[in-house]
């Protein structure tokens, strides 16, 4: 009985690592479709370009990944910004945004997986670092480094956001923008402006995200993005659109149950758990743990 | 006799706001009621939850003695309660002659024995847009009307679903002082053919001029019901659009 | 919807006059001609090229009837097209004297109900958690195929087609070439008669503005279950054939992201107003996509075989962002 409690612990507790991990790919869409609505199912591929850029940093140069991925960061935010300057001018000023925005970003995701198999191929992608491999011996557990450090690079970028979203002035109109627009423009602020920025910092998270992909998966190829779509989405419906707190919630539960699934039912039952998750969520309770 | 619509206790919350509070009222058939109240008051709130477009968590909605709480909007509309909406929502790709076969279609047609189909179709829609004063256009697309010719298109379509009971939802705001009447006219033929008219206005001329009862909501709670003329002299609807 | 003074008042010319019947006659003769041309001139290649264009003919009006029509993006176009397949594969297995048509039927319905159960769940909600919904139902369903031996998971499975072709003899490429032509001609029909009808009204009520098409009387929530089974159906029926098509089906290449990618690109680029867009659209791009695998350009420039969906999906976005309607938009003449 032992071995078989053994067992739930450490998958309970690597799912709660995972969470983390969840939570850090995820922040970026409690972003942009929490807070601006925006829609952004590609956002699984800047992960994986992040991801990328870890990688060739790492073999090529030799960096840390997280290191690289910092590096990258603003990178990344200047291609959010110009990104909802294409879709606000072409939908959101149009009103015209399901469909075709819906249909542009689909567009996105997929020019840059195969852009991701032209550039790299489909051989799979490893970094090496310190953290790779090896455990965190606390005597009464194990702990895997390679889900510990994502694990905390997560909280690190949920606290981190949320701390400028309650503390900065950029941070409050974000919020003020997801609420009221109107109220927003009486203020002399810019609301295109405050959603381009927040779509920035949406697609900044993604750099880092990356990096966090990469250590825990170990080995990436391109078309890991599209199993990540419904995770997000899982994780972000589930935990309450506009809410940090729920989605950390939710980025831990979905991690605990899909590695409680993965132990004993096999791990490739795993994509479906969070499609589960999802349309339980949607036909029980849209608006989430803590959504508004 | 019981009133064809009979709202009972109805209360709405969004979050921790509540809109509507515990809202009684009461129309007979062939009445003209106006409903009046500060912006922010719950007017459209209480429409939406009388037509169905929004759930309230209390009370109850009786139209044509029957109970509408579990009827979806379309089921609603079916029976005979239409509604125009306050801001436009006119079927974009669509002419104006189809925007009102929609409702024809799915309505008037849905009921026993009323069916029109082809020529006949078409020629109600453009009877209904020649009401409005928008026959010259039947065959434009919404985007290429003025603000007033779409609230005049919104109220068409509400009057295309031939209801029992048509909430007017500030139908006229903007419009020039001939509009008005027009307007006013038009809501007192239907009248006349025995449509139960709710008229929801800030222009008060128009809601005295139409209106045979007068209610008046403030913060999500009716605090006036009667003759218009008694109404608009009550101290507390006075205070509540002049403030103390 | 083509809501033009065309409609109302050229309803007797050409094409837009016909009725449903004479319409279907018109279209199987197209297709009877198209057919009897590639009979005659006899390139096993021609065969298997064309089948691919007329099969996204049918995964593109498909999808039409739902995003286009009625404005739900299905992204889970992968999902439907395999349950096709793969029922055709178990059929393969457990029935095998089964005729290639009852294989499409069966595939069309169970593919149909499948989406029917996506949507009873989420199109309740917003339009974009359907979406997102489709999305990870693809990625459900590979997985679940994946993991079923029975259909040989991920080794895939072996299906031998049958070296003659029934009823017209010759190879059963042609056959098949054939069925899906026909299959074509139905979706077509379809499309076009949903347009003109009661049912097409609904459609083009709920992606204009849905809740003023509830306040209206449009039972949406029925009309999107509705154009989800359709969608979802001719889907299923596309993907039927595809195990005699390819012989070796395995989930990698059955679930390719191509086939989502062109089953939206090509309605997108054709117009997704009426069901000349998707047809446009098939021929349009597949067209290009056979001249630039066929061109030198790829052995020229040392192109992966990946480059010619990548132009689809380009252009898909340039599309949706400078040419909304389409093709057939941009010839569409502007109502006075």
């Amino acid at each position: 009985m032992t071995g078989s409690l053994d067992l739930l612990v450490n998958a309970v507790i690597s799912g709660l690592l995972l969470g983390g991990f969840y939570a850090a790919v995820s922040i970026g869409v409690a972003i942009s479709f929490g807070l601006l609505d925006i829609v952004n199912i590609a956002h699984p591929a800047f992960i994986l370009l992040g991801s990328y850029v870890a990688y060739l940093a790492n073999v090529y140069l030799g960096l840390d990944p997280i290191l690289a991925t910092v590096i990258a960061m603003p990178f990344f935010y200047l291609l959010g910004m110009a990104l909802y300057q294409i879709y606000y001018v072409a939908f959101e000023r149009r009103d015209d945004q399901s469909l075709r925005g819906l249909s542009f970003f689909f567009g996105i995701l997929f020019i840059a997986e195969v852009g991701l198999i032209l550039a790299f191929g489909v051989d799979l992608r490893s970094v090496q670092a310190w953290y790779v491999s090896g455990n965190l011996d606390l005597r009464v557990i194990e702990l895997p480094w390679r889900l510990l450090v994502p694990f905390a690079l997560g909280l690190v970028m949920v606290g981190g956001l949320q701390l400028f979203l309650s503390r900065t002035f950029v941070g409050r109109a974000i919020q003020a923008v997801a609420q009221d627009q109107q109220a927003l423009r009486l203020m002399a602020a810019n609301p295109t402006k405050i959603k381009r920025i927040a779509f920035g910092i949406s697609l900044a998270t993604a750099s880092l995200g990356g990096a966090a992909m990469i250590i825990v998966i170990q080995a990436i190829e391109p078309s890991i993005g599209r199993e990540y779509i419904g995770r997000i989405f899982a994780i972000c419906v589930l935990g309450g659109l506009g809410s940090f707190p729920g989605m950390v919630i939710a980025a831990v539960t979905l991690g605990v149950v899909e590695n409680l699934t993965a132990t004993f039912l096999g791990p490739s039952w795993a994509p479906a758990v969070s499609f589960g998750v999802l349309l339980i969520t949607l036909a029980v309770r849209p608006s989430g743990i803590l959504g508004r | 006799m019981s009133a064809l619509l009979h709202v009972e206790r109805l209360s709405k919350r969004f979050g921790g706001f509540t809109a509507l509070q515990e809202v009684d009222l009461e129309v007979q058939a062939g009445e003209r009621l106006g409903l009046i109240g500060p912006n922010g008051s719950g007017k459209s709130t209480l429409v939406n939850c009388i037509c169905g477009t929004l759930r309230n968590e209390q009370g109850s909605v009786r139209f044509d003695g029957v109970e509408m709480n579990w009827l979806t909007a379309h089921q609603r509309t079916r029976r005979g309660l239409a509604r125009s909406f306050q801001l436009p929502r006119p079927f974009g790709s669509l002419t104006l002659a189809e925007n009102l076969r929609i409702p024809i279609l799915y309505t008037v047609n849905a009921r026993d024995g009323q069916a029109l189909a082809g020529p006949a179709l078409l020629a109600r829609c453009l009877e209904l847009l020649a009401q409005v004063g928008l026959a010259d256009k039947a065959h434009r697309l919404p985007r290429d009307l003025t603000q007033i010719e779409m609230r005049k298109l919104e109220l068409a379509r509400a009057m295309a679903a031939a209801p029992k009971l048509l909430i007017a939802d500030e139908a006229m705001a903007g419009l020039s002082h001939a509009e008005v009447d027009e307007i006013i006219a038009l809501l007192i033929r239907l009248n006349g053919q025995g449509v139960t008219v709710i008229m929801i206005e800030h222009i008060m001329r128009a809601v005295m001029e139409f209106s045979q009862r007068l209610a008046v909501l403030v913060a999500g709670r009716k605090i006036a019901d009667g003759n218009p003329k008694d109404v608009v002299r009550d101290p507390e609807v006075v205070r509540a659009y002049l403030g103390e | 919807m083509v809501s033009s003074v065309a409609r109302e008042e050229e309803e007797r010319e050409g094409l837009r006059g016909l009725g449903h019947i004479a319409f279907i006659g018109v279209l199987a003769v197209a297709a009877a001609a198209v057919f009897g041309i590639a009979r005659w001139i006899d390139n096993s290649y021609a065969f298997f090229a064309a089948y691919v264009v007329v099969q996204y003919i049918v995964l593109g009006t498909a999808w039409n009837i739902l995003g286009g029509y009625t404005g739900y993006v299905n992204f889970g176009i992968t999902a439907f097209f395999a349950i096709g397949a793969y029922s055709s594969v178990v059929m393969y297995k457990l029935t095998p004297w089964m005729p290639l048509p009852v294989m499409i039927l069966v595939g069309g319905v169970l593919a149909a109900l499948v989406g029917l159960g996506t949507g009873y769940l989420t199109l309740r909600l917003r339009g974009v958690f359907f979406s997102i919904a489709t999305l990870a139902l693809a990625v459900v369903v590979q997985t679940l195929i994946t993991n079923w031996d029975f259909v040989g998971g991920a080794r895939g499975a072996y299906v031998l087609r049958p070296r003659l072709a029934p009823l017209i003899g010759g190879e059963y490429i042609q056959y098949l070439f054939l069925v899906m032509l026909g299959l074509c001609v139905v979706s077509l029909a379809t499309a076009r008669a949903i347009e003109r009808s009661a049912l097409g009204y609904g459609f083009a009520a709920i992606r204009d503005d849905e809740a003023a098409a509830e306040a209206s009387g449009v039972p949406t929530l029925k009309l999107k279950l509705i154009a989800t089974a359709l969608s979802g159906g001719f889907m299923g029926m596309a993907g039927a054939p595809l195990p005699y098509y390819v012989t070796y089906l395995d989930p990698a290449s059955g679930f390719s992201l191509n086939y989502a990618v062109n089953a939206i690109a090509m309605p997108l680029i054709g117009g997704t107003m009426s069901w000349v867009g998707p047809l446009i659209g098939a021929v349009f791009v597949g067209g290009l996509q056979e001249y630039i695998r066929a061109s030198s350009l790829y052995t020229y420039f040392d192109l992966n075989p990946a480059f010619g969906v990548l132009i689809t999906g380009v252009l898909m976005v340039v599309f949706v962002i400078l040419a909304p309607q389409g093709i057939v938009g941009l010839f569409k003449r502007k109502p006075r």
